[in-house]
């Protein structure tokens, strides 16, 4: 029985949409992976000398002080990425096997996730580390079965709360609060769970506690497992009471307010909508690494180009980096609506447009830095608006990925949507502008070459419906080649 | 009103629909049917620019299809769940049908209005998006929406499957009126002969891509039509009873009016 589960796991492993994308994309996502493999095994070995050469005091003990935040931080992003195993349980219900295989199986996958094996890298070369330091082998072998158990816990942890966010909000507010409590002095929770991990560093014997609270969560999550498998319980996908919204303010804009409204309802209806909104919201707060001098090098003029790029092009590069996507699920409807591709590629504009709008507004703040911080803002917003908005509705024609909205687990990490042209289609981006900003810069003051930038953006500007008919024409030599790749979701 | 001629599909080496000419008058209410795979599909795809064609052409209203956007203020369909966008309810989705085909919300409320016994009060005011609707009330929606504005054409791909046997019944009523009074090109295709031969003036069987057969709708033709598909299926006798079980399922609707008949 067990083989077949596995062959059929293999089967949509190698036949899943995602794997069969470009080799230039396998590599891209080879690279990525190795680089998450190095920074976890980098950490692995040198926290040790790191801590040790900050004077932090003995490193294990450290290490140990900060473990609740690490194990904090795996819950968080366990929840926020990892797949739950029951999408796939349906078709096994009816067949000739016990739910205890099914329930077995599918937990069974979880625990070879790649959220489990990953810590390996920095808990194997930290605990090697500790045994050449001479700290007792045993010792350190409890300490290190101890970690995998309770990383083991998390796994099941996550299981239990999955799809209760009620709980899930309550730890992230429990975990941000203590941290802020640490932060700023007024509680600090670590003296309450470090002498837990230290005592697992020296009496062997206490991996016993992790391990049982192991088996414990374990059977309480088969037994959960089991008892929800009904379609109408734990299978069943949640249903949201709907209300019609009119914002009868937008109709006075005619067809493009009739795709405004759309997309808002987009955005606020769908898991992975709102997450690329809230990710471009987390792109105000970039700038501070900037302007505050938190990174040496990001201190040149034309860094600040760079950050006012960003900025304000938080849901450029996070929503609209995807347009047509987001429709992918009803393509064909808007194309054989009474709309014409002007009028859909417009509305996307001026989506992207106002959001650019709003967003320099509201990175105001920044005039704290000074004027200067605040102008690269506003150069980039105008840069955005001007060239940059094009450009991501150009990338948008040949990125052919459907995006299913109602999962937001997939946002992260849904590389797929990268292929070679829309790369090249981010050099002038990002690159373009900061090029004007540095040739200009050689010959004339910073002010100039501020203004450049923003010239370039008014330039672009000017040429709208020029380079609407451009793209048009781009996104209907595209269109049947979308659409039959928008139904292979 | 649209001509197809020379029009051809092909993938690879497979051709999947060939016709070489296909004339369907104004007012039509034509039926499509076919097994699987015949191109039924396709042909509908290819009316509506979704798909290319690898030769000929398509004319609706003058407009040749894969080269122009003008059939789009005419021309309304509904092919399958890609019609519908899952995050609204049915009204902002009737409603959003209606701005782009700049027919006002009262206007929409109106032609909805006609359709509540079709909805059967599944539909509007269910405080659901239309992910979250039955396959079926979903369908509905699809149908009634492309209805709105008034289209000359109206494209549906299998529309009674499904569907409930009360909703078939007034789905047959609903299509049959439109082509006669309204003068709407109707186009439909089914699996099922029963239902087409009583909706659709004229019938075209399609087989591998192949135009087979092209019949004015008489009392003789669904008799024809089972003819012909047990012919097809060549011996295998599934298909022959599956076709007696619908026929069964059919004549046993049809006896039973529905309680609340238009």
């Amino acid at each position: 029985m067990i083989q077949k589960f596995i062959s059929l796991e293999w089967k949509s492993f190698i036949r899943a949409a995602s794997f069969q994308t470009n080799l230039a994309m396998k590599i891209l996502m080879g690279f990525g992976a190795l680089y998450f493999i190095a920074v976890f095994l980098g950490l692995g070995f040198g926290s040790f000398f790191i801590i040790e050469k900050a004077e932090l005091g003995d490193p294990f003990e450290v290490v140990n002080r900060y473990m609740i935040y690490y194990l904090a931080f795996d819950l968080f992003f366990r929840y926020s990425l990892q797949k739950m195993p029951v999408t796939n349980i349906k078709p096994f219900l009816y067949l000739p096997m016990t739910k205890n295989q099914v329930v077995r199986f599918s937990m069974g996958k979880t625990v070879v996730s790649f959220f489990n094996w990953s810590h390996a890298f920095f808990f194997l070369p930290f605990s090697v580390v500790l045994i050449t330091k001479d700290y007792d082998p045993i010792s350190v072998l409890g300490w290190h079965i101890g970690m995998a158990a309770l990383i083991y816990c998390n796994n099941f942890i996550n299981l239990l709360i999955n799809n209760k966010s009620g709980v899930f909000y309550v730890f992230v507010a429990l975990v941000l609060g203590l941290g802020a409590g640490q932060y700023f002095g007024y509680f600090d929770m670590t003296l309450y769970t470090a002498p837990f991990f230290n005592w697992l560093g020296s009496s062997p014997v206490a991996a016993l506690l992790p391990i049982a609270l192991l088996l414990i969560l374990s059977r309480w999550a088969f037994a959960y497992f089991k008892k929800y498998m009904y379609l109408d319980a734990g299978l069943a996908s949640k249903q949201e009471v709907a209300s019609t919204q009119e914002y009868a303010f937008l109709n006075r804009f005619g067809n493009l307010g009739t795709f405004l409204k759309n997309d808002i309802r987009l955005i606020l209806r769908n898991k992975r909508a709102k997450m690329a909104l809230y990710g471009g919201f987390f792109f105000l707060f970039y700038g501070l690494l900037f302007f505050t001098g938190a990174i040496e090098v990001y201190d040149g003029p034309v860094w600040k180009i760079f950050a006012g790029i960003f900025i304000s092009g938080g849901f450029l590069f996070n929503f609209g980096q995807f347009v047509p996507s987001w429709d992918s699920a009803y393509y064909p409807l808007m194309m054989s609506q009474n709309i014409t591709y002007q009028d859909y590629i417009k509305s996307k504009w001026y989506l992207i447009a106002i959001a650019t709008a709003v967003s320099t507004l509201l990175a105001l703040p920044y005039l704290y830095f000074g004027l200067n911080a605040y102008l690269a803002v506003l150069v980039g917003g105008v840069y955005n608006i001007g060239i940059n908005a094009y450009l991501v509705l150009w990338g948008g024609a040949y990125i052919k990925t459907p995006i299913d909205l109602a999962s937001g687990k997939k946002a992260f990490g849904d590389k797929q949507s990268f292929n070679a042209k829309t790369l090249l289609l981010t050099v002038p981006k990002i690159l373009l502008p900061l090029a004007i900003y540095w040739g200009v810069s050689l010959v004339a003051s910073d002010e100039v070459a501020f203004a450049s930038v923003a010239v370039a953006g008014v330039l672009g500007y000017l040429f709208k419906n020029k380079v609407f008919a451009l793209i048009e024409k781009i996104y209907k030599t595209e269109k049947y080649k979308t659409l039959a790749a928008y139904k292979q979701a | 009103m649209i001509t197809a001629s020379q029009l051809s599909k092909t993938y690879g080496d497979k051709t999947v629909l060939n016709i070489d000419h296909l004339e369907i008058p104004k007012g039509q209410s034509f039926g499509l049917v076919g097994n699987n795979g015949a191109g039924k599909t396709t042909f509908f795809s290819l009316l509506l620019d979704l798909i290319e064609p690898s030769s000929g052409q398509i004319v609706s209203n003058e407009v040749v299809i894969h080269q122009s956007e003008k059939w789009k203020p005419f021309t309304a369909a509904f092919i399958d769940e890609s019609f519908l966008i899952g995050y609204l309810t049915p009204e902002e989705y009737f409603y959003f049908i209606g701005e782009l085909r700049g027919v006002s919300k009262a206007d929409v409320m109106e032609l909805l209005s006609g359709f509540e016994d079709f909805f059967h009060g599944e539909i509007l005011d269910q405080k659901k998006y239309l992910r979250d609707l039955s396959k079926g009330n979903q369908k509905k929606v699809g149908i009634v929406a492309s209805f709105i504005g008034k289209p000359e054409v109206v494209i549906l791909d299998e529309p009674f499957a499904n569907l409930d046997p009360t909703t078939q019944i007034r789905l047959k009523g609903i299509i049959k009126d439109l082509a006669a009074t309204s003068g709407v090109t109707v186009l439909v295709s089914s699996h099922d002969l029963q239902h087409v031969t009583e909706v659709c003036e004229r019938i075209v069987v399609l087989e591998k891509g192949q135009l087979v057969k092209d019949i004015k709708t008489a009392p003789a033709t669904l008799k024809e039509l089972e003819a012909y598909f047990s012919g097809v299926a060549d011996g295998t006798a599934s298909h022959d009873t599956s076709s007696d079980a619908a026929d069964l399922a059919d004549g046993l609707q049809n006896t039973d009016a529905p309680p609340t008949a238009p």
